[in-house]
């Protein structure tokens, strides 16, 4: 017996509240805060800062407490949020220069001004599951550099700079108009802001496995890590009717500087060029994959030959943003009946003409042939 | 920081709508020629109408009617959980007969019930451009549409044609709008094609995730692309719908039993509903 599709707001009402009780867990245990989530969980939250393009360690917190730790739907909620609110401006460019630095390393000089800061970091331990993090307890109080031993930290490719061995960055033009992917469509070509800007909300993983696959000889580019530093950066902001920078407040920024193999031409020597990365928060890993592809993305601009998906600036900026991919895949969830319908009623007419079309005299298939 | 947030009437802030409207009057005065637009994050995901509802909260007004379909049905979850959004955050009335509404929004079917002046048609688009499955670059499509470069749709059409027959295309199927843009009409079955020619109402797409809004202005003539020799043809049913015996509707296939019965009966509820109202 037909039943039709009736009782569609009473089912994703009960499938809410199902949701609700998941979430939670067993109630035998305490609810995690989204303050916990903020403090213990910092790099999923920086993630969801980073995808998210908002700012808000406690609205990334609780973004993924509401997510169940679906770092996906956290962003997505970010995103959600974030887009209504309203502009009211740009900020001046931060001066990652200036970082107050709490990590920071080079792998291209064994020691630099500013000198090498390991800093909170997974590299060298060893990937063994500690017991004793099963059990509550107290984490170690870190040792604190004296204030008179941090010095300026003036960025590594900078310091090539003096020689020319790098290419320049161009000059900052205030003049020059900045591209929003928030705020307007993607178009082609893209620009090195527009593209830098979809990076850095892009897909870590996605982004992962494109710089994987430019080391593995798609569209190889010899990098090194010349620089990559993390710390807290000032943001200020020049009010119209004032005038004058004021101070927003702070954000932590992870940069990655990726000094890359030679181009040079008829007119200029070689020189090594640059792929940059810049996320929120601390994210070595997208801040890599970020300058990776950001100089795999620049190779027309060398003259070189853009055969590699990661070079492919509209393959690679259409897909990178997780939030639209997932939607459209997710979205094969939706009904599809009467598409469906269509498409079987095709099916079965070709069928049966294939069936007709084998049982007819051989004659019929010569004269179809022609 | 985290106060609870208040929205706009219909949930897009007035500068955005205005964005969008600007968006749409382009559209309209092209149309078929897709305009590209700043298409916001909506609360529901890409790929679930967010085009289509960007449209619908710039075009409606406090005294609008809005209906809402999905697959034909009013009561498919998705369709429910637009017209929710909606009666939230515009605080609109909602209705599901086509005749009331002032505002459709529709995800794959265009209503049995003819449409009039007073209506505007909202089309939810997955992918806009037509010319995709063929030419993957959005810079190549779009100096193609420039240039009216429509070649290579016929030759997949003609080659459609040499290998089974048939235009094997039966959903999305391309039209031309007034002898100039080849559009896609999202994908509405092959069978509602007819419907938008010469159509009344205003029909608006739009397309969130790819950023791109286009329109048919009311009374706009549509052709769905075929050869003198091979026409374009409507998906036809054998058999009257199971439930209201209505023909020269669309079907849905019920599957009823794990022994090959099948039930067919009308993709628009609405429109069975009402037709069975009247015989009781």
């Amino acid at each position: 017996m037909y039943v039709a599709v009736k009782g569609g707001e009473a089912a994703i009402e009960a499938a809410h509240n199902l949701l609700a009780h998941e979430r939670r867990g067993d109630p035998a245990l305490p609810e995690i805060t989204a303050a916990q989530i903020r403090e213990q969980l910092s790099l999923a939250v920086n993630r969801v800062m980073c995808e998210g393009s908002l700012y808000d360690p406690d609205l990334a917190a609780l973004a993924i407490k509401q997510a169940r730790g679906d770092l996906i739907e956290a962003i997505f909620l970010a995103r959600a949020y974030r887009t209504t609110l309203p502009r009211f401006g740009y900020a001046e460019p931060a001066d990652t220069g200036a970082m107050h630095i709490r990590r920071r390393i080079s792998a291209t000089y064994k020691d630099l001004p500013g000198g090498q800061v390991l800093g909170p970091t997974f590299d060298y331990t060893h990937r063994l599951l500690d017991p004793a993090l099963a059990e509550a307890g107290s984490a170690p109080t870190p040792e604190r550099a004296a204030a008179a031993e941090s010095e300026a930290s003036p960025h590594v490719t900078a310091l090539l700079n003096h020689e020319g061995l790098i290419e320049s960055n161009r000059p900052h033009d205030p003049a020059a108009p900045v591209c929003d992917v928030t705020r307007g469509a993607l178009a082609f070509p893209a620009g090195r802001d527009l593209r830098l800007q979809a990076l850095a909300r892009g897909d870590e993983g996605f982004l992962l496995a494109l710089g994987y696959s430019t080391q593995r000889g798609y569209g190889r580019t010899h990098p090194f890590a010349g620089e990559i530093r993390m710390g807290e950066v000032e943001i200020s902001f020049v009010p119209e009717e004032l005038g004058f920078e004021v101070p927003l407040g702070e954000v932590r920024l992870t940069e990655c500087e990726m000094v890359n193999q030679f181009a040079g031409s008829a007119d200029a020597p070689p020189q090594f060029t640059r792929g940059y990365g810049l996320v929120f928060g601390h994210s070595e890993r997208k801040a890599m994959s970020m300058a990776l592809v950001d100089r795999a993305l620049r190779t027309a601009e060398f003259g070189e030959e853009v055969v590699a998906p990661a070079q492919d600036a509209e393959f690679v900026l259409s897909h990178a943003d997780n939030v639209q991919a997932t939607g459209f895949v997710e979205h094969l969830k939706l009904p599809h009946y009467v598409d469906f319908q269509a498409e079987l009623a095709l099916l079965r007419q070709l069928r049966a003409e294939w069936e007709a079309d084998r049982a007819a005299p051989p004659a019929r298939h010569a004269e179809a042939a022609e | 920081m985290t106060a609870t947030p208040i929205y706009n009437f219909a949930y897009l802030d007035e500068q955005t709508k205005r964005m969008i409207r600007r968006a749409i009057l382009k559209a309209i005065a092209i149309p078929g020629y897709q305009v590209p637009f700043a298409s916001r994050e909506m609360p529901m995901p890409y790929g679930w109408g967010t085009g289509g509802v960007q449209v619908t909260a710039s075009v409606l007004g406090p005294d609008d009617v809005l209906k809402v379909i999905d697959q034909g049905a009013d009561d498919t979850t998705n369709a429910v959980s637009i017209r929710k959004f909606f009666e939230k955050t515009a605080g609109v009335a909602t209705t599901t007969r086509t005749r009331e509404a002032t505002v459709i929004q529709t995800r794959h079917r265009i209503p049995e019930e003819p449409l009039g002046e007073s209506q505007i048609l909202v089309y939810q688009v997955p992918i806009p451009e037509p010319l995709r499955f063929l030419e993957p670059r959005e810079t190549e499509t779009r100096q193609m549409h420039a240039l009216e470069d429509y070649g290579l749709m016929h030759v997949k059409l003609y080659e459609d044609i040499a290998r089974h027959g048939h235009i094997a295309t039966t959903y999305a199927y391309p039209i031309k709008v007034e002898g100039r843009y080849v559009m896609d009409p999202s994908p509405i079955p092959k069978f509602d094609n007819p419907k938008m020619d010469m159509s009344p109402a205003l029909q608006l797409f739009g397309a969130g995730r790819e950023q791109r809004i286009y329109a048919l202005p009311p009374y706009t003539q549509v052709i769905s692309l075929d050869f003198e020799d091979h026409p374009f043809e409507r998906t036809k049913f054998d058999k009257p719908c199971g439930l209201c015996g209505a023909t020269g509707v669309y079907l849905d296939e019920v599957v009823t039993d794990d022994r090959g019965g099948r039930l067919f009966v009308c993709s628009d509820t609405d429109y069975c509903e009402e037709r069975r109202g009247g015989q009781a």
